[in-house]
């Protein structure tokens, strides 16, 4: 089972490969919200992405207030 | 006709196949343009049909294939009227969309809904009436209805019990979750999955393939396979008007309405 540290740190490739951003500009207590200037539509999208990637199903509910990139790496820790 | 350019969308008829294009910013809402739009389009399935052996419908917009009703055009006139008149408004505006949806449903040729980014409410909807459904790896299905305090008022609950078992459906309509392609080919809601941006191309292949058979057993195949469930569309009309009158619906769309977030009613 991969660790919170990896997962964490494969949500972070994964949302600066897909919305163009350098990998160094993100940190796991960013508001990706914020950081990557997206709204929820976007944010789907990187959910999507996130359940292919890991081959997980996240509900949309579980992911309520979450915004994120460690807590959301906790969320697709739980459904490893 | 072989072609028509609408308001919102588009059709052209080539090598037998009609594509019937939406193209309505945002996101493929359904309100009265869409709707005008689309009647003429099932007005015209009559003639289309000595032509054609299969309909693609797809999305222009890389946003989705439709994001469902128009939210705010319905808030805004709902807002202009109260009481009775408000009730026979809605009612009239569902009734008609259950005309456009039935006519499509039964569509004297082979359906196709070649669906991308976002499938939701209406648009999902809209999707479940035709007979196959291919889908882009990044599409997402979601009935949200109940976050306004509805249930999907265009044919859903219906012609997904058609399709599926209780579970699933019972899933989508009351947790208002979103579901991926592949969630959703495993269920039983899409017939193939397409790379990312592909879903037109294997829409087009599945209905090269179609224009093999003899289109009068294609189309027997399909009465025999695929009744509409009449009873249950009625009484979901009735439910759906009966919901929409309680303030909690105007609310919830208010809250929708006014805010400033694409999808306001997801995390």
């Amino acid at each position: 089972m991969s660790s919170l540290q990896s997962t964490t740190e494969e949500v972070l490739r994964l949302a600066a490969e897909h919305f163009k951003v350098p990998r160094e500009q993100l940190a796991p207590d960013d508001d990706f919200f914020k950081k990557l200037g997206i709204n929820s539509l976007q944010a789907l999208d990187l959910l999507t992405r996130i359940e292919h990637h890991f081959k997980i199903e996240l509900p949309d509910y579980e992911l309520q207030g979450v915004s994120d990139f460690r807590t959301l790496a906790e969320r697709i820790q739980l459904r490893l | 006709m072989k072609t028509f350019q609408g308001k919102t969308l588009s059709w052209r008829i080539a090598d037998g196949v009609i594509e019937l294009t939406l193209d309505h910013a945002p996101c493929n809402e359904i309100g009265l343009a869409m709707l005008a739009d689309l009647e003429q389009f099932v007005a015209a399935l009559g003639t289309l049909k000595d032509e054609a052996h299969a309909l693609i419908i797809f999305s222009a917009r890389s946003e989705g294939f439709c994001a469902g009703g128009d939210l705010r055009e319905l808030f805004r006139l709902s807002q202009e009227v109260t009481g009775a008149e408000r009730l026979s408004g809605l009612r009239n505006f569902i009734e008609r969309i259950h005309r456009v949806m039935n006519a499509l449903d039964e569509a004297p040729f082979t359906t196709i809904a070649a669906v991308n980014g976002l499938t939701f409410g209406g648009g999902f909807e809209l999707a479940l009436t035709c007979d196959l459904i291919v889908a882009d790896k990044m599409a997402r299905f979601c009935f949200p209805e109940l976050r306004l305090g509805l249930i999907p008022g265009f044919g859903g609950i219906p012609r997904l019990k058609r399709d599926l078992g209780n579970a699933v459906v019972r899933d989508l309509i009351l947790t208002g979750r979103s579901i991926n392609a592949a969630k959703a080919q495993s269920a039983g809601i899409v017939s193939q999955v397409a790379a990312e941006g592909d879903s037109l191309r294997v829409a087009r292949e599945t209905a090269a393939q179609l224009k093999k058979f003899d289109q009068n057993t294609a189309l027997a195949a399909k009465r025999f396979i695929k009744q509409i469930p009449h009873e249950e569309l009625r009484r979901e009309i009735d439910i759906f008007c009966e919901l929409f009158m309680r303030p909690a619906v105007e609310k919830g769309l208010r809250k929708f309405v006014e805010s400033k977030d694409a999808l306001p009613y997801l995390p």
